[in-house]
């Protein structure tokens, strides 16, 4: 029951009886007690999802129940859930219990998913260890002492773990690709503005996506297929409509055109052993027919830089709102106006957190304005430019997801800009709006799994999610 | 101040205008806008900055702002970007105010107003931009918290930026008043600054004739009536040229006006002015406003103040008449409706200005209210013009008994109640030759030069009329006997 990856698969046996929703909750929920010390999760669910199982059980008799019937999933702990807490992994909002569920949520409830818990994350999504959660960090199946990344850490270690189906997770500089690259799941980022971000809690408006973390190619795309679309909540949400995935063998042998940035694999960051399992599985794909070509990306070192000083500027502003004065965390120490807010989030907020507030407003102060802000948002349109050019010749963009395997959640990092320079591969596609999936079919030193990153045009999810399935299916 | 002192200066005088927009829900979400609802009750997840709730755009809003920047004949920005004004306030739940910053939808254009001698002055626009109102603190409700309703909060607002070109707070008034004319016709707002749908803010700065350079900019908020603006200009005039004259230095500062003292005070220096990290909206995709969508909102505008009021000078009315019939929009489309059922325009607008505003202020009511058709104030004015009935009539007894019933013909109620006027010459003549019979001396005295017993005639003609007659062929007939 918890060991099914594919969604049909878990359908067929539900529809034959092999054994009811409410049997697979009471096997999930044994087994997220049984392995509490991943701290992938801040808060289980059982009540609601013991009751959503009768519920479904009944419309599985009845033949009403919806696509997602009986998928057990967990939620990131920043998007929120009517009359549930969600705290986006923060002291700040600990206590805090929303009004609204988040369109990406409702929408999988509507078609009878199963919202189990919801799952450990970075602070506000800032962080890249999930080692910024005021629950404590999130350890990694594959190996306890390490870190199944971050932000979505939560999101990745439930899957990575079985202790759901599949879960949701945010990225916005490769939060759900990372974790996923760390735990050897699949990750995916959609397009920018394909799922709706209302009831996303705000890192950074511009760059977040919600986005599914799964076992198999046909749960994650089943996932988005619901959770894609338009919706009046969120006015970035694009109109188009979705085009139906339909996964197939049939169009595996299509000769696609795959480039891949020189400047990556020459990273010196690059291990060793994921750049050689990179270059083998390049030069296995032309076997394969494909074409595969180096391309010069001279930008690659202003992703970085770029993708920070336009994030924390945007975050400094979403997140004034946590002020102290209308829900949220409030300091018991206040005299005035001033100090409830400068207690309230001083004390409300963690150190990442607020390293980001104060690069984030530092960048957007008049006098510093264009040197930061202004230019970064011009190098945003320069490197969308080119990678738009990019895509005019290639169907696909590859490269690992992250420069090497999971570190040890000890290993301490006292220098953040050598954290931020972990998402070098992967803020590439939240800078250009581009929707990119991370593949367990990598390994680095230690045989520690690593993703392969594949890259397509905004909106071409379907091409992408085909690719993807027929290089899983080899 | 001495006349000749204040005369070797010149003031550099500018106006931000918020008003308050009447559209039914808010600018960035579906909330009611309604005035005087219990506190926090109009307060979706989105005007209380909830986490993960999102803005979106009240397209009436784009609208409204189309139809004043068009009455002003702006030019109207195709693209419009949102821009986030940050800063910490109670009432301000995002932590920052949804506004425009470098792309206002509406640049340029002009409002005519009167300067002081009356004549008029066109007033520049700098920029128009749609932004969403605070919340409301309180301070002084609860002896121990400060308390704050968001209904408010997120209801929209217009910024009308004006350029430095009012010389005095009388331009000023005028200025507001044509402003709010506006809004009112244009039907984009109630206008009222009681409310707080119209609020103002002032940049002043004196400088001596000779001087080129601008002097230092002092700003006056918090200002609650039009008259209040106009005294605190004029007050900070004289205090900054004093302060100039005495050898000191304007200090560039916040000041409130305390209309008690009828003195500006001091409300923050320069030191505290805010960094406001604007930057675009990454929650809301900028806004096309279309050619043919401007050019139906065009099509849609209700007739302005001054074409109107243009018309009316045209049609031979007076300044005066033209200028109280414009001044309320509802007057104008009333005298409007009026002027579709009869081309007796001036009648019209003397009836109007007359026995209507008469009755109107007698039972405080509001044109609105006006239980009467415009088509029967047309009839009742053919029937004048038609010698039908008299003027005094008209305006007297008739006009009554119409507003006693409201849906009868005032030709009916003119006859029910006998009103018609005699205009039957030989009706008439028998009656001038009767009143002629009882005063033969008269006509004797009349023969021998004393013509003011004339309007003796008239009054017994009138008298044995019982009030009908005409007077004008009543009179013609009077004049034709005696002079036999």
């Amino acid at each position: 029951m918890t060991d099914i990856d594919s969604l049909p698969v878990l359908q067929e046996k539900l529809q034959n009886g092999a054994f009811t929703c409410t049997e697979m909750i009471e096997a999930f929920l044994e087994r997220i007690q049984g392995h509490a010390s991943l701290n992938a999760f801040v808060e289980v669910f059982a009540h609601d999802a013991r009751s959503r199982a009768t519920v479904i059980d009944a419309k599985l008799n009845h033949g009403t129940a919806g696509k997602l019937a009986g998928l057990v999933v967990g939620i990131k702990d920043n998007m929120v859930y009517r009359h549930h807490k969600g705290s986006a992994g923060s002291k700040m909002l600990a206590e805090f219990e929303s009004l609204f569920t988040a369109t990406a949520v409702q929408r999988l409830l509507d078609e009878d998913a199963i919202v189990i818990g919801r799952l450990n994350c970075d602070e506000f999504a800032m962080g890249s260890a999930n080692k910024f959660s005021h629950y404590g960090p999130t350890h990694n199946p594959v190996d306890n002492k390490r870190t199944p990344g971050g932000s979505s850490g939560g999101s990745a270690a439930a899957v990575a773990a079985r202790l759901v189906h599949a879960s949701l997770g945010s990225d916005t500089g490769g939060s759900i690709r990372q974790p996923a690259s760390f735990t050897g799941t699949l990750g995916f980022k959609p397009s920018y503005g394909r799922i709706s971000r209302h009831g996303l809690v705000a890192f950074a408006s511009s760059f977040d996506q919600i986005g599914p973390l799964a076992r198999s190619m046909d749960t994650l795309s089943a996932l988005y297929e619901v959770m894609a679309g338009p919706d009046e909540y969120d006015s970035t949400a694009t109109q188009q409509a979705v085009a139906p995935v339909a996964l197939s063998d049939a169009d595996r042998d299509t000769p696609r055109r795959i480039a891949y940035f020189k400047e990556v694999l020459e990273n010196p960051k690059l291990d060793e052993k994921v750049k050689k399992q990179t270059q083998d599985y390049l030069a296995r794909l032309r076997e394969q027919g494909h074409e595969v070509e180096g391309v010069n990306f001279p930008l690659l070192d202003y992703l970085v830089p770029t993708y920070y000083i336009l994030s924390t500027a945007e975050a400094s502003s979403n997140l004034a709102r946590y002020d102290g004065i209308h829900y949220g965390y409030r300091s018991e120490e206040v005299e005035n106006l001033e100090t409830v807010y400068k207690r309230s989030r001083t004390e409300g907020f963690g150190p990442e957190v607020k390293r980001r507030i104060l690069l984030g407003t530092f960048v957007l102060s008049s006098g510093y304005y264009d040197a930061y802000y202004g230019k970064a948002q011009k190098a945003r349109r320069l490197i969308a430019d080119q990678t738009e050019e990019l895509f005019k010749r290639f169907d696909f963009l590859i490269s690992p997801t992250t420069p090497h395997p999971a570190f040890l959640v000890e290993a301490e990092s006292s220098d953040p800009t050598a954290m931020y320079l972990e998402d070098i591969f992967t803020v590439h596609a939240n800078l250009t709006g581009t929707p990119a999936i991370s593949l367990p079919l990598l390994r680095g030193t230690g045989k520690l799994p690593v993703g392969l990153q594949l890259t397509a045009p905004r909106f071409a999810e379907k091409a992408l999610f085909q690719f993807a399935h027929g290089l899983l299916q080899r | 101040m001495d006349a000749n002192l204040r005369a070797a200066y010149e003031s550099v005088i500018g106006l931000e205008i918020h008003v308050q927009l009447g559209t039914k829900s808010k600018a960035y979400s579906s909330d009611a806008t309604a005035y005087g609802a219990s506190p926090n009750s109009q307060t979706s997840p989105i005007t209380l900055g909830h986490p993960g709730a999102l803005p979106r755009v009240n397209q009436k809003v784009v609208e409204y702002a189309v139809r004043l920047g068009l009455a002003c004949q702006c030019a109207i920005r195709e693209r419009n970007e949102y821009a986030r004004k940050n800063y910490f306030y109670a009432d301000l739940p995002k932590g920052y105010q949804i506004t425009q910053d470098k792309t206002p939808i509406c640049n340029g254009g002009f409002v005519e107003i009167k300067d002081a001698d009356g004549q008029p002055k066109k007033i520049a626009l700098t920029r128009i931009h749609m932004e969403e109102d605070s919340g409301k603190s309180s301070h002084d409700l609860d002896p121990f918290n400060s308390l704050i309703d968001l209904n408010r909060a997120g209801v929209p607002l217009l910024e009308i930026v004006s350029e430095p070109e009012f010389r005095n707070g009388t331009e000023a008034y005028s200025y507001l008043t044509e402003m709010r004319k506006l809004v009112r016709y244009l039907d984009i707002s109630d206008g009222n600054m009681e409310e707080g749908s119209l609020r103002c803010d002032v940049n002043i700065s004196v400088r001596p004739k000779e001087q080129d350079a601008f002097g230092t900019k002092v700003e006056v908020k918090n200002l609650n009536s039009f008259r209040n603006v106009q005294k605190a200009i004029d007050y900070e005039i004289e205090r900054q040229i004093a302060l100039v004259e005495s050898g000191e230095r304007v200090v560039q500062q916040t000041r409130t006006f305390d209309a008690a003292q009828g003195k500006t005070q001091l409300l923050r220096a320069k030191e505290d002015a805010h960094d406001y990290r604007y930057f675009n909206e990454p929650d809301l995709p900028p806004v096309l406003v279309k050619e043919d969508y401007i050019e139906a909102v065009r099509a849609q505008l209700p007739p302005l103040p001054r074409e109107l009021f243009a018309k009316y000078r045209k049609m031979g009315l007076s300044e005066y008449d033209a200028g109280l019939i414009t001044e309320q929009k509802a007057m104008a489309l009333y005298f409007e409706s009026v002027l579709e059922h009869t081309d007796q325009y001036k009648a019209a607008a003397n009836f109007l200005m007359g026995p209507v505003k008469s009755y109107l202020n007698e039972n405080a009511l509001s044109i609105e209210d006006f239980p009467l058709p415009a088509a029967a104030i047309a009839e009742l004015l053919e029937l004048v013009e038609t010698g039908k009935v008299s003027n005094t009539v008209a305006s007297g007894d008739l006009f009554k008994h119409m507003l006693a019933a409201p849906d009868t013909a005032p030709a009916e109620l003119a006859q029910a109640h006998n009103l018609i006027q005699e205009s039957n010459e030989g009706e008439l003549m028998a009656l001038v030759q009767q009143a002629l019979a009882k005063f033969p001396d008269k006509v004797e005295a009349y023969r021998n030069g004393k013509k003011g017993v004339q309007g003796l005639f008239m009054g017994e003609v009138m008298k044995l009329s019982g009030g009908k007659a005409d007077p004008k062929i009543a009179s013609k007939l009077v004049q034709q006997e005696l002079e036999k």
